[in-house]
C-alpha cells in the first residue's frame, strides 16, 4: 500500500527513510506539537516549499533543463487566488476559481517559453526563462490598479479558513479555522507530491531521465525530445502554480517580493541541489533545511556577529543579512563534491 | 576514352528576396530608426530618442560581447557576467568620488582623467576577477551546461553579497563630471553630452573589436577557435590560453559597460548587474549566441527599440524587448548572424 503510495520509488537509505518520517509526522502534527502561531507558519511554509521545490525538480532534475521563471508560475497561482478573491469576493469559489486560472494561465505561457526556446537549443530555456521572468515582475510592479503593485494585495479568504472560526478542543489543543487552513496546505501539498513521484517514475518520467542523460540518443531512438521537455515544463508550471495558490490562501496577502522575486527562485534552487536533483526526496530535505535556516539560522548569525564585534570585517561577514552569500558558497560547493545532493550520498553510503 | 560531357555550371544570381534576406540584419537597425520617425513624428523628440537609443545600445554591446564571445570559444555560458558589471560600476564609482576634486572642476582635461582613471581602475579590478572567477569557478565544469548554469550563478550570488559587504547595503548616487552635466541642442533637440560620448566610446570599441579579429593573428585564432575549436588545437595553438585571455577581456568590457551604466543612470546598486543581465541575455540571443556583429546589432535594436517604446507607450518598454525577441526568435531561432559551427 505505502510502496504503492509512492510510486514503488522508495528512499532506499535507512537514514533517509528516517528523516523522511520524521519529517512527516512533524509536518501532520505540527499543529498539536508545537506550540504558537511562528512554528505553524514555518511548518506550512515548508509543506509549500516542499510542493515549489519537487516541482522544480520535475524539470531541472528529472529533464536537466534550468529554468528561472518558476517563481513566475508560482506567482501567477498565487496572484490568480489573490484576483479572484477580490473581485468575486470571500468563499471557496474563488479560490477555486482563482487556483484553476492561475494554474491554466501558467500552462500556456509555460507551453509558448518551452515550443520557442526549447526547439533549438535547452540552453536558450534558462536564458529566455529569465527574461521572461523579470519582465513579469516588472509588467506586476507596473499594473498597481490591477495588482497592487509594490504593496501587492490583501484579500480575505473564506471565514472557516480564518483564526476567528472556533472549532472546539482536541488534544488540549484550540482547533481554530487556522489549523483547518493549515491541513488544506498539507494535505492538499502531499496529494500534489505523490503525485509528482507518479509522474517521475511512469514511462514519461524514464523518458525524461533519458532525455537529460542523452538527448540525441533520445531522439534516435524515436521520442520526440521538444514534446517531452516542454509537456515537463508545462506540468511542473501546473504544481508550481498550484503551490502559489495554497501559499496565497496561507497568507492571505500576495506581492511581487513574496512570490515573484528572483531571490525566491534562488531559493529553489538551493533547496533542490543541496537536497539531492532528480530526487524527488531531495526536495523534501532540502526544503525543510533551508526554510528551518532561514527562520532560526538567521538568529545565530546575528548572535555570532556580535560576539564578533570586535574584529574587523568579521561582523560584516557574519551579518544576518548577508547570509544569502554563505548559501551561495555552499551552493557552489554542492554543485562540485556533492552533486548528487544529500539523498544521493545517504544513498550511496548504503551502497558502498 | 570519351571525352566529359561538355557542360558549364553556373551560379543562379540571387534573387532580390535573398540578398535581402542577407542583408536584412544590417537593415533592421535604419528600418527600426525609420519606423521611430513616423511613429513619434516630432522631429526633435525623435533625434533625442535616437541618440539616447543608441547610446544604451552601445554599453548593452560592450556587457554583452564579452558573454557572447566566451560562449562561442568554448560553450561556456556564464550567468555570473553580471556580477562583473556590478563590480565595475562600484570601483569606477569609487574611483571617482575619490577624485572627486577632478571631476567636480569644470576642466574638460581633468573629468576626463578622472573617467579614464575610473575606468582603468574598474576593468584591472573586473579582469582579474574575470581570471580568478575562470579558475576557480568555470574550469571545473568545462562541458557541463546544467553545472555550469549553476555554479555561474552561485558566483553571481556570491560576488554581489561581497560587494554589500565592501560597500555596504545601500545604493550610491554620483554626479556627472561637471563638463559632461547638461545637453548640447542641435536642430532643436536637445542631446545629453554623456550620452554622445557613450556612443563614441561604444563605436570606437566595435571598431577596434572588429579590427582585432579580422585582421590580427590573435583575432584569426579566436574566429577559428569559435567555428571549428579541436581542429584548431589540433594545429597546435592552446585554446585554452586562448580562451582565457578572452574571459579576462570580456570581463574587463563588462567593467567598461558598468562604469558607463553607473554613470548615465548616475545611480549604482549591487542588484544592477543582475537586472542588466536580462538585456545582455536577450542581446546574445537575438544576435545569435558567439557573434560580435550580431550582439552590436542586437544591443542597437534592443535600445533604440527601448527608447522609442518608453517614449510611445511607458508601461510596455521591457516588454518589448521580449517582444523583440520573440518576433526574431520566430523568424531566425538561431538568432539572427548565427555561428556556424563545423561539428
Amino acid at each position: 500500500m505505502i510502496i504503492k503510495l509512492l510510486s514503488g520509488d522508495q528512499p532506499r537509505s535507512a537514514i533517509l527513510t528516517g528523516l523522511l518520517l520524521v519529517i512527516l509526522v512533524c509536518l501532520a502534527g505540527a499543529p498539536f506539537i508545537f506550540d504558537g502561531v511562528r512554528p505553524l507558519d514555518t511548518a506550512a511554509r515548508i509543506c509549500i516549499f516542499i510542493l515549489l521545490a519537487a516541482s522544480y525538480d520535475l524539470l531541472l532534475g528529472y529533464g536537466g533543463i534550468v529554468s528561472f521563471a518558476h517563481t513566475m508560475f508560482f506567482g501567477l497561482g498565487a496572484y490568480g487566488v489573490a484576483l479572484a478573491s477580490t473581485h468575486l469576493g470571500r468563499g471557496f469559489d474563488a479560490l477555486l476559481v482563482g487556483s484553476l486560472s492561475g494554474a491554466l494561465a501558467a500552462v500556456v505561457l509555460a507551453l509558448l517559453i518551452g515550443l520557442f526556446s526549447l526547439r533549438v537549443r535547452a540552453i536558450f530555456f534558462a536564458m529566455i526563462t529569465l527574461a521572461v521572468a523579470s519582465a513579469v515582475a516588472v509588467l506586476v510592479s507596473q499594473f498597481s490598479s490591477l495588482t497592487g503593485g509594490e504593496d501587492g494585495l490583501t484579500y480575505k479568504i473564506p471565514r472557516v479558513l480564518t483564526s476567528a472560526n472556533r472549532v472546539g478542543e482536541f488534544m488540549g489543543t484550540r482547533i481554530t479555522g487556522k489549523v483547518l487552513n493549515y491541513y488544506l496546505v498539507f494535505g492538499a501539498s502531499l496529494v500534489l507530491f505523490l503525485l509528482l513521484l507518479r509522474i517521475v517514475n511512469s514511462p514519461f518520467g524514464r523518458v525524461l531521465q533519458a532525455i537529460r542523460e542523452n538527448d540525441f540518443r533520445a531522439e534516435a531512438i524515436g521520442y520526440r525530445v521538444i514534446w517531452y521537455r516542454t509537456t515537463a515544463t508545462c506540468l511542473s508550471a501546473a504544481v508550481a502554480a498550484l503551490a502559489g495558490s495554497l501559499f496565497a490562501i496561507w497568507l492571505r496577502y500576495v506581492g511581487p517580493d513574496t512570490t515573484l522575486s528572483f531571490e525566491i527562485m534562488l531559493d529553489i534552487l538551493l533547496m533542490v541541489v543541496i537536497g539531492g536533483m532528480g530526487t524527488m526526496y531531495g526536495a523534501v530535505i532540502g526544503a525543510t533545511l533551508f526554510i528551518l535556516a532561514q527562520t532560526y539560522l538567521q538568529n545565530l548569525m546575528g548572535g555570532a556577529s556580535e560576539a564578533t564585534a570586535s574584529l574587523p570585517l568579521v561582523p560584516d561577514l557574519l551579518n544576518p543579512d548577508r547570509w544569502l552569500m554563505w548559501l551561495g558558497i555552499l551552493f557552489i560547493l554542492s554543485v562540485y563534491f556533492f552533486p548528487t545532493g544529500i539523498v544521493g550520498r545517504l544513498r550511496e553510503r548504503r551502497a558502498s | 576514352m570519351t571525352l566529359a560531357p561538355d557542360h558549364k555550371p553556373t551560379f543562379a544570381d540571387l534573387t532580390l528576396g535573398e540578398r535581402l534576406g542577407k542583408a536584412m540584419p544590417v537593415l533592421l537597425v535604419p528600418i527600426l530608426v525609420v519606423l521611430g520617425f513616423i511613429a513619434i513624428g516630432v522631429p526633435s523628440s525623435w533625434l533625442t530618442l535616437t541618440v539616447s537609443g543608441l547610446a544604451m545600445g552601445m554599453m548593452i554591446f560592450i556587457m554583452a560581447s564579452g558573454l557572447t564571445l566566451v560562449f562561442g570559444l568554448m560553450d561556456v555560458i556564464n550567468f555570473g557576467h553580471g556580477a562583473f558589471i556590478s563590480v565595475g560600476a562600484f570601483v569606477g564609482v569609487s574611483v571617482l568620488i575619490a577624485l572627486g576634486d577632478w571631476t567636480g572642476a569644470a576642466s574638460l582635461l581633468l573629468n576626463m582623467s578622472a573617467i579614464s582613471l575610473a575606468v582603468l581602475a574598474a576593468m584591472a579590478v573586473t579582469g582579474a576577477l574575470g581570471w580568478g572567477f575562470e579558475r576557480v569557478i568555470v574550469k571545473p565544469v568545462y562541458g557541463a551546461h546544467l553545472k555550469q548554469i549553476l555554479v555561474t550563478v552561485g558566483g553571481l550570488i556570491v560576488i554581489e553579497q561581497l560587494i554589500h559587504v565592501i560597500w555596504g547595503p545601500d545604493e550610491i548616487f554620483i554626479n556627472r563630471p561637471e563638463m559632461l552635466k547638461g545637453a548640447v541642442t542641435f536642430a532643436g533637440a536637445a542631446m545629453e553630452k554623456y550620452r554622445l560620448l557613450a556612443v563614441g566610446i561604444g563605436l570606437v570599441l566595435f571598431i577596434a573589436m572588429r579590427m582585432v579579429l579580422r585582421r590580427t593573428k590573435i583575432g584569426l585564432i579566436v574566429r577559428a577557435g569559435v567555428e571549428n575549436g579541436p581542429m584548431v588545437e589540433a594545429l597546435g595553438y592552446r585554446l585554452r590560453l586562448v580562451f582565457i585571455g578572452v574571459f579576462v577581456a570580456g570581463s574587463a568590457l563588462a567593467g567598461l559597460g558598468g562604469v558607463m551604466w553607473g554613470l548615465y543612470q548616475e545611480v549604482i546598486t549591487a542588484g544592477m548587474g543582475e537586472e542588466m543581465m536580462v538585456l545582455v541575455f536577450i542581446v546574445a540571443i537575438i544576435g545569435g549566441l558567439g557573434s560580435v556583429e550580431g550582439a552590436f546589432i542586437g544591443a542597437l535594436l534592443v535600445g533604440l527599440l527601448q527608447n522609442y517604446v518608453a517614449f510611445l507607450e511607458p508601461k510596455l518598454a521591457l516588454v518589448s524587448n521580449i517582444a523583440l525577441m520573440t518576433a526574431i526568435l520566430m523568424w531566425r531561432p538561431q538568432g539572427m548572424l548565427p555561428v556556424v559551427k563545423a561539428k
